[in-house]
């Protein structure tokens, strides 16, 4: 039981890590709530099923391909319908809700309502202290930890991690000392759809393939990003495994603990609002609280 | 008094191609169960209605108060379930459980304040988002009460015919409608909340300090968003007979968002035109060849309506068939050459 909530936290956690960082980073670069994050999680899982089940290439190959191809619709989503109505932020998460729409409804057209599922990469188990642990579980897990690092390293070490985090802070001070505004949001929207399709393709394996699989992880996003604060990356990193192990734990320990998982992610959502609207390590600024 | 109304329609309506055209869209809506024969398109047009009233009760809230609530649908399922449960569990009629539900919603808005009211901007909508959802959580866990994904069915018709009911509907929508109009008329002599939300959307701390209570008229406008988005929901549990988990999906809420922002944000007609060209054009789809196509063409408009049209679609007609005298600000039809009272060129 007990390994069970531990290998379920870290790999949903991981998941979520992802898709929330991706998240935080486009919020904190323009504040724009990109709700059509999650959808190109649910795009890279079924470029996945196209490309190994139905095409047939290999693993890697099939990786590279769908992120790359994830990224640049990603890219191309924010250059052509984003990028012009970013400043009013109803408008915004309009047309990513409608974009996620649009991306669900054009899977149902092509794949129908049913639930694929692809194989696992690697198969067997390995013993970790007397506990079995799937290797398709660790493989994902690999996978996560590795992402994390390289956008860590990206974005502390490298020139374009400097030039992200100087736009986020003052895109017009940054304009000033020279970085291209435009291009280093053009990147950030590259670099976050790119991690959502990173999860895609990580629980692809893992859990079902299906039209609708982009609603769920976006309310937990939500929910983890309020938590950790809105634009901010170690916050969603931390809130991403602390919400994964409430999902574990009601799932596993309440009865009916399936439907009830969303309402305990979102009492959680509800009294951080509440008592700290900033979220555990979000900086409150003046104009967003009365 | 007629006579005063007759002075008003001959001098006030007819010059102004904007509302004589609302007036013969009225006119239209209130003959239209005797011209067309078939009671599928009649109840198309009910829904309709119902519609409008739920889609201007969001553009009241969230369009004029600046409070943009993504969790519209909390208010109408509350109304929905409201009503079903009186019903399964006490027996009344719809003439009792619709005003109760109505109720609910509107306690339901009041109850959203309390965390809302602290929060502004994606925050505000990020957390109203939540709570329909949360409910939908508790409705399937507690399946025996409230039927789970299959809701409570069987309610009672809300009269024995359709063609009575589409009446029942259009009338409450009518008042309903007018209701939210006066009270967010910004140029009005005798209520102030239009100017005041107006007041609140552009500068909250301005507002404030000219002296408004801004928390009351923000309660208000939650409370009166949810009271009509309650008699939207209970009308349409009783209407199609069933209060089910889609009145609280998150698709509900942003149908709202979509027909406003469709007919034009900001302007109670434009959330009734939004709906009445949107939601028939979408049924209608369902009986062409295209019909799988349906669901999206939705996303589609949305998208180019917000790239090419972002005032909306009433508002961009309006543009092009009124124009503002320059010097007394009169509402003029746009192919007038002077002003019909001043005569200013309009040119």
């Amino acid at each position: 039981m007990i390994e069970r909530i531990i290998i379920g936290t870290l790999v949903t956690g991981g998941v979520y890590a992802l898709l929330a960082s991706g998240f935080s980073l486009i919020f904190g670069m323009a504040h724009i709530i990109n709700l059509a994050q999650t959808a190109f999680y649910m795009l890279a899982a079924y470029g996945m099923y196209l490309f190994t089940q139905q095409i047939g290439l290999g693993v890697i190959e099939s990786i590279v391909i769908t992120i790359v191809a994830t990224t640049l619709l990603g890219i191309l989503c924010y250059r052509l319908l984003i990028n012009r109505i970013r400043q009013h932020l109803v408008a915004v998460l309009l047309i990513t809700i409608a974009l996620a729409l649009l991306f669900e409804q054009l899977m149902l057209l092509f794949y129908g309502a049913h639930y694929l599922s692809t194989p696992y990469l690697i198969g067997g188990f390995t013993e970790i202290l007397g506990v079995r642990v799937l290797n398709q579980h660790l493989l994902t897990l690999g996978i996560v930890a590795v992402v994390i690092i390289v956008v860590w390293l990206l974005l502390s070490k490298t020139k374009l991690g400097i030039a992200i985090r100087a736009t986020a802070q003052d895109a017009e001070v940054a304009n000033l000392m020279g970085i291209s505004v435009p291009r280093t949001l053009l990147l950030t929207m590259g670099i976050a759809t790119a991690l959502a399709a990173v999860a895609g393709i990580a629980v692809a394996p893992l859990w079902t393939i299906y039209p609708y699989m982009w609603t769920s992880p976006l309310m937990m996003v939500m929910v983890i990003v309020i938590l950790g604060g809105l634009g901010n990356i170690k916050g969603s990193f931390i809130g991403a495994f602390i919400i994964a192990l409430v999902e574990v734990l009601v799932v596993s320990l309440l009865p009916s603990g399936s439907f009830l998982k969303m309402v305990f992610a979102m009492l959680v959502m509800v009294i951080v609002l509440v008592v700290r609207p900033g979220g555990l390590f979000g900086i409150v600024f003046e104009e967003e609280r009365l | 008094m007629l006579r005063r109304l007759l002075n008003d329609f001959r001098w006030g309506v007819i010059p102004v191609p904007g509302r004589l055209l609302a007036i013969i869209f009225f006119v239209f809506l209130f003959i239209f169960p005797l011209i067309v024969q078939g009671s599928y398109y009649v109840r198309i047009f009910t829904f309709a209605s119902i519609f409008a009233i739920f889609a201007a009760s969001w553009d009241l809230l969230s369009g004029y108060s600046g409070q943009a609530n993504f969790g519209h649908a909390l208010f109408f399922g509350v109304a929905s379930y409201g009503s079903a449960l009186l019903y399964k569990y006490l027996g009344w009629t719809p003439a009792v459980t619709i005003p109760i539900g109505a109720l609910a919603g509107t306690l339901a808005g009041v109850i959203t304040c309390i965390p809302a009211l602290r929060l502004r901007g994606p925050y505000l909508s990020l957390l109203t988002m939540a709570f329909p959802l949360m409910l939908l959580g508790l409705i399937f866990a507690f399946k025996n009460v409230t039927g789970g994904e299959y809701g409570i069915s069987g309610l009672p018709r809300l009269a024995d015919s359709v063609s009575k009911e589409y009446y029942i509907c259009l009338l409450v929508m009518t008042v309903s409608v007018l209701i939210m109009w006066k009270l967010t008329d910004a140029g009005s002599k005798y209520v102030r909340t239009g100017l005041i939300l107006h007041a609140i959307r552009e500068d909250e701390i301005a507002a404030r300090a000219t002296g408004i209570n801004t928390v009351r008229y923000k309660i208000l406008a939650f409370a009166v968003g949810g009271l009509f988005a309650g008699i939207a929901g209970a009308l349409y549990a009783h209407v199609i007979r069933v209060a089910g988990p889609s009145s609280l999906a998150i698709l509900m809420s942003f149908q709202a968002i979509i027909w406003v922002v469709f007919g034009g944000i900001v302007s109670i007609y434009g959330a009734v035109v939004g709906v009445y060209t949107l939601y028939p054009l979408v049924e209608l789809l369902r009986k062409t060849p295209i019909s799988q196509y349906r669901l999206l063409i939705l996303p589609v408009i949305v998208i180019l309506i917000l790239l090419f049209m972002p005032e909306g679609i009433a508002v961009w007609i309006r543009d092009k068939i009124e124009r503002e005298c320059p010097r007394c600000k009169l509402t003029n039809a746009a192919w007038r050459r002077e002003c019909r009272a001043c005569s200013a060129s309009l040119r």
